[in-house]
């Protein structure tokens, strides 16, 4: 366990990001092996075997998803998800700009593996030098016949096109981001239908996340079983962990999946600023709920043990909070980004986002009662559980339930305390 | 005379045409170019983007568009468009003082464009450079682990530019 370099070998080169820096490493064998020697079902079947889990936040076994994909005459449509928006979410960017081919050749075999010949990389607008250096890279597949017709001259075409996002976190919502790339608002889909069936110009499509597609080329190099011996039973493979927040050293680091926190926060990341006591970690992006610190020194990084504590892996992202956050402040600033970022479909989260940063606006104040704790307690419970479209209000009540249930204390020594209600 | 795409903007646009199979996917990259032109997105400008990729696309259907992202600018912006990550990890590793920095510098509220329309300071949410805040982007590029002092050099380096 513990760090464990596979996207990230050649993270040191300054031109990694280059066709020929790829290619000396031996970039696209794995491509032209998916091309010359496997069928569509052996792609499918071995990153099946690997036990890949999508990267993006869910963590949807990737191999399943692209098997839903029905056998049609139909168009397939391959999507990059690139719009990393979660707060505390970085690591997507550094793939981006770092290793484009690593991308590019993973969506090339998913599309073999899905029958696609038309994909599209969906990257969050803000990213401007990851978008050229994208751009740039698409065009040297192209160039050099790694992307087109006939790649390898093996007789599979594949189209790639970049799209910039315009600034909407919801737009990392698979459907939201096919209405987006389709030219609408990015407003969240009704499902079913399922992508896989009806997806980008209602044809079968496949939405996967940049470092979901990255692992790709590695899973085909050391085929699915070898890449399963990487990691737990249940998360194989290494994950690229963001950390953010009150720790020594900061960034991004690719680990065995399964590592204790404990190691990632203290050896890895030099432990906790100033030397100050660890009060809490967000494990997985700003929506999985936040874990104490007892919590958090039991937890291990993969799917299953942040599950247990009734938290989520997510996206990766990983924020320490040492003794010294202000976690009404904190709170109050993500109920904030979930309700600027609400597309506004959906009455739930439309005025329960807002209602709950209002009233977490008026707690950090000192101007807050119990009442309105209880308030926030009453709407959390309408805003989850099917009641909207996509999970975005979900998303905002775990982030703030949690943390003003596990530190009730925090958020009561921040009340006007001579208001109080009794029932 | 009535707006059309610069040069630029119009060989972009030719590109962008065989890449999708439904021309209503051209209306976000054709918003972007449109702001390329003329630095904010107007209903001239609009009415332009409906006309050229035409039925079924609408004035409406690109307002409609437009007007739910953050990235196209409703309104002119300044030279400089500086804006900084208020969310969590930003605002732990010290966002706040680089905004209230940076607007006592430049005799600003946030929100607000200089007298001279040099400079535009706004708050955003998430910039997804978590590890690196406080982070700024000015334009297209972006600041990171920003302190007073290096916030102040930028601004003067800004200032020589403009």
């Amino acid at each position: 366990m513990g760090l464990k370099t596979l996207l990230t070998t050649h993270i040191d080169a300054s031109d990694s990001h280059t066709l020929k820096h790829y290619q000396s490493v031996g970039g696209y064998e794995s491509l032209k092996k998916a091309l010359s020697e496997m069928t569509a079902e052996q792609i499918v079947n071995d990153v099946k075997n690997s036990g890949l889990r999508g990267r993006g936040g869910a963590g949807f076994p990737t191999g399943n998803k692209w098997g839903f994909i029905p056998k049609t005459d139909k168009p397939k449509y391959l999507i990059c998800n690139g719009d990393e928006g979660e707060p505390g979410t970085f690591k997507d960017r550094m793939l981006i700009e770092r290793f484009p081919h690593m991308l590019i050749e993973g969506m090339a075999i998913a599309a073999k593996a899905i029958d696609s010949h038309q994909g599209y990389i969906y990257i969050r607008g803000e990213f401007h030098k990851g978008i050229r250096i994208v751009e740039t890279a698409v065009e040297e597949a192209y160039k050099a016949g790694l992307l087109g017709k006939n790649i390898f001259g093996l007789g599979y075409d594949f189209d790639l096109a970049v799209y910039s996002g315009a600034g909407a976190y919801i737009c990392g919502e698979e459907s939201a981001l096919i209405n987006s790339l389709e030219g609408r608002r990015g407003h969240p889909r009704l499902k079913p239908p399922f992508p896989a069936v009806s997806g980008l110009y209602a044809c079968p499509t496949v939405v996967n996340n940049v470092e979901t597609f990255c692992n790709v080329p590695h899973i085909i190099r050391m085929t699915g079983e070898e890449y399963k011996k990487i990691g737990t039973e249940k998360s194989p493979g290494t994950r690229l962990f963001a950390v953010s927040g009150h720790v020594k050293k900061p960034g991004i680091y690719e680990v065995e999946m399964g590592t204790p926190m404990k190691e990632l926060i203290f050896d890895i990341c030099g432990g906790i600023k100033n030397d100050k006591d660890l009060k809490a970690v967000i494990p997985g992006g700003s929506s999985s709920p936040i874990l104490t610190k007892d919590e958090a020194m039991t937890a291990t990084m993969d799917y299953e043990s942040i599950a247990s504590l009734k938290s989520m892996l997510g996206s990766g992202a990983v924020i320490i909070l040492s003794e010294e956050a202000d976690l009404v402040e904190t709170t109050y600033r993500l109920a904030e980004f979930y309700s600027h970022e609400s597309c506004g479909q959906c009455t739930p989260c439309r005025e329960g986002t807002h209602w709950v940063k209002d009233l977490l606006h008026k707690i950090k104040k000192g101007e807050g009662t119990e009442k309105d704790v209880e308030l926030i307690f009453s709407l959390s419970r309408n805003m989850e559980g099917g009641t909207t479209i996509c999970p975005l209000a979900d998303a905002c009540v775990m982030a703030v339930r949690p943390t003003m249930t596990k530190f009730k204390e925090e958020f009561s020594l921040r009340l006007k305390k001579e208001v109080s209600v009794s029932h | 005379m009535a707006y059309q795409f610069s040069q630029e903007s119009e060989t972009r646009f030719q590109r962008l045409i065989p890449q999708f199979p439904s021309k209503r996917s051209l209306i976000l990259p054709c918003l972007f170019l449109l702001q390329a032109d003329k630095g904010f997105v107007d209903t001239e400008g609009m009415q332009y983007i409906a006309d050229r990729i035409g039925e079924p696309v609408s004035l409406a259907h690109v307002h409609g568009v437009a007007t739910f992202y953050t990235m196209y600018n409703k309104k002119p912006v300044g030279k400089f468009h500086i804006q900084i990550c208020a969310n969590i990890s930003c605002y732990l590793a010290g966002s706040d003082s680089i905004t209230e920095h940076v607007c006592s510098k430049l005799g600003m509220k946030k929100g607000e464009t200089t007298k001279d329309k040099k400079y535009t300071v706004d708050e955003v949410q998430c910039l997804g450079a978590c590890g690196f805040g406080p982070v700024a982007q000015i334009n297209d590029k972006y600041y990171e682990n920003l302190t007073p002092e290096s916030i102040e050099k930028i601004l003067s380096e800004l200032e020589k530019e403009g």
